[in-house]
């Protein structure tokens, strides 16, 4: 079975969520103009990452045993309420943060890491303890990719790039080739 | 569409907001639940099948399987398992006697966890056969685990004492030796690790050959052919 | 009734090439480069996103009248999640083999953000027979760019399509294609010669332009 290392490391770098998994592209197209913008997103992200996978856990443990075609539903609902949750939290705790992140609140909701973060989880039947380090590894590996491209975009502003690619496009090639140096980080857990 | 006349409507009250949602989500309950069991039927039985096919491709002359549970010490055929107990699968010929166990194991690969199923006979102590059930090797490399049709059979007569060792290819001379895939070399020995500790972990809990659980017929049309 | 038919068909047309949703919108991206990895699990889940699509739209415009603003999101997304648990198991029930294929990103359908906008731009304001027309468009705009995408890396990565091998044996594929890099790749190129496209298109129209003022 799965041990707690190999599990962190492998949704952290080898199967990283965004670049491997395709997952929380929208953020990570969208939003990852800004460094400081994308550091806080994934931070946010990483939270509500831990969050969902304690709740679908007790969910699984104990609800979802005798109703296993509810599960996509009450995911759901448990992704939904933690991310209001977390938002009057936030507003009530510090106001400043709370302008500072704007809209990207409610952006969590509809990114797919964090559904995908359940159902795989729930699909490999992690416990309590490997839940929490599988959404930790790829809440960390989301903030990551983000920061990367953040940083790659911040750069390319600076640099003369034909009016063609500029965009999504660019941005997407270039996801592809951080996707693929993050191949590198295959077998790095390999006994030989 | 019409923006004045919903302007003069008053905001609906929170009873009709809660009631909306749970009309919305007693329907929706009911929908999945129909689509659920009106489903589970095709799904059970597609699943035993894929499983029987796993079983009798690693355990060959069988044609008859029960499951078998690892409860309380010992190992005993039951059709459900309770959670957190394991399980592995006893194969039977056509006269019911028995002929191997197909175990199955899961371990970190080079991309990912494989997942297999290995049959055993315990009287010769050997591996006679292996089929990966879940793997995301890379294609056209590591995928050769079970796309190479030379690497799957070589597990077969494959002594597993005191344990398997994958060598490079050619250099196969010990009955407990298995040429590995040239190119996916992490790949085939992760295979091969994930047999040896398997075994480790379940030749504990095996009866002693010849006091193995014996089949049990059951009314059920299920098992069995 | 004529000029009814022809919004409808706009609406069905416009989702297909104008606002394809993929790659014009850019949206419902997220799981969707995950299972293009071959043409026919690209076809699978594009089928799989038109039902749940037409489906929630029909209920979302029919049901229009009776939901309350406030919490339409989260009945938008209980219809949603519905249908696609219907699809989940009905793939599960009729073709296991490409369940497994796809997978977990069954379920993420949900998340797909073009499904629920689609719901709040259109089906939650119009009548149910032009919402219908809007989403196959959209969804049919959607399983053809998933399509062409899955068909791309499936030819190039593997030499098949559809598992029928193309080229012959002595063909070298291009792995990687197959592999993440080649989804983020390929969209990115295809992208790429949308944005050529529209360049060019905007030329022509200013040079067309430019003559019709200088010319008449």
């Amino acid at each position: 079975m799965d041990n707690l290392p190999w599990i962190f490391i492998s949704a952290l770098l080898v199967n990283n969520f965004v670049l491997t998994y395709f997952l929380g592209l929208c953020p990570f197209l969208g939003v990852s103009n800004s460094l400081e913008t994308s550091a806080r997103l994934g931070l946010a992200t990483t939270f509500v990452m831990l969050v969902t996978a304690v709740c679908a856990w007790v969910l699984n443990t104990y609800v979802l045993i005798h109703a296993p075609y509810l599960r996509l539903i009450c995911f759901i609902v448990v992704i939904a309420s933690t991310v209001q949750f977390i938002e009057m939290l936030i507003k009530k705790l510090s106001p400043a943060l709370f302008r500072a992140m704007g809209i990207f609140l409610p952006l969590i909701t509809t990114n797919c890491a964090i559904l995908g973060l359940a159902i795989f989880a729930t699909n490999r039947g992690y416990g309590f303890l490997e839940g929490i380090v599988y959404a930790l590894g790829a809440g960390i590996g989301f903030t990551l990719a983000l920061v990367l491209l953040a940083g790659l975009r911040e750069e390319s502003e600076l640099s003369n790039i034909p009016q063609l690619i500029k965009g999504t496009a660019m941005n997407l090639i270039i996801a592809g080739i951080l996707s693929m140096a993050f191949m590198g980080f295959a077998g790095l857990f390999s006994s030989t | 569409m019409n923006a004045g006349a919903n302007q003069e409507a008053q905001a609906p009250g929170p009873l009709r907001l809660i009631l909306t949602l749970a009309i919305a989500g007693l329907i929706s309950g009911i929908a999945i639940i129909a689509i659920y069991e009106s489903t589970l039927p095709t799904i059970t039985a597609n699943k035993a099948r894929e499983l029987r096919e796993a079983v009798f491709k690693v355990l060959p002359g069988v044609s008859r399987m029960q499951q078998l549970v690892f409860r309380n010490g010992e190992l005993i055929a039951a059709e459900l398992m309770q959670k957190g107990e394991q399980a592995v699968y006893g194969g039977y010929d056509q006269q019911g006697e028995f002929v191997g166990y197909a175990i199955p194991g899961a371990g970190p690969g080079f991309q990912d966890t494989i997942g297999l199923l290995y049959g055993y006979t315990p009287e010769q102590q050997q591996v006679v056969g292996m089929e990966v059930l879940e793997s995301r090797e890379t294609p056209g490399l590591g995928d050769k685990i079970y796309k190479d049709e030379e690497f799957v059979g070589s597990f077969s007569a494959l002594s597993i004492v005191p344990e398997i060792i994958a060598v490079k290819k050619g250099d196969k001379s010990q009955p407990n030796e298995i040429d590995a895939i040239t190119g996916a070399t992490i790949s085939s020995k992760a295979v091969v690790r994930i047999i040896n500790e398997t075994h480790v972990e379940w030749s504990e809990r095996l009866p002693p050959p010849g006091s193995e659980p014996p089949l049990v017929e059951s009314d059920s049309p299920g098992a069995g052919n | 009734m004529k000029k009814n038919d022809n919004q409808a068909y706009d609406e069905f047309i416009k989702g297909i090439w104008r606002d394809n949703p993929v790659f014009v919108q850019v949206l419902g991206m997220c799981p969707m480069l995950a299972v293009t990895n071959s043409a026919i699990n690209a076809l699978a889940m594009g089928m799989a996103t038109f039902f749940v699509l037409v489906g929630s739209s029909f209920l979302v415009s029919s049901f229009r009248q009776w939901i309350p603003k406030q919490v339409r999101i989260s009945c938008f997304i209980i219809i949603i999640a519905t249908f696609v648990t219907v699809a989940d198991y009905t793939l599960l029930a009729l073709v296991p083999k490409v369940h497994k294929e796809l997978g977990a990103f069954i379920p993420l359908i949900v998340a797909n953000c073009m499904i629920l906008g689609r719901q709040e731009a259109f089906a939650s304001r119009y009548p149910a027979r032009l919402a219908v027309f809007d989403a196959m468009g959209m969804a049919g705009g959607f399983l053809l760019a998933l399509f062409s995408l899955g068909a791309i890396r499936e030819i190039l990565g593997d030499g098949a399509l559809f598992g029928v091998n193309l080229f012959g044996e002595n063909f070298e594929p291009w792995i990687i294609m197959i592999l993440p890099p080649g989804g983020f790749l390929t969209l990115g190129v295809i992208l790429l010669f949308f944005n050529w496209f529209k360049f060019k298109k905007d030329e022509f129209l200013a040079e067309v332009a430019e003559a019709e003022r200088s010319g008449r």
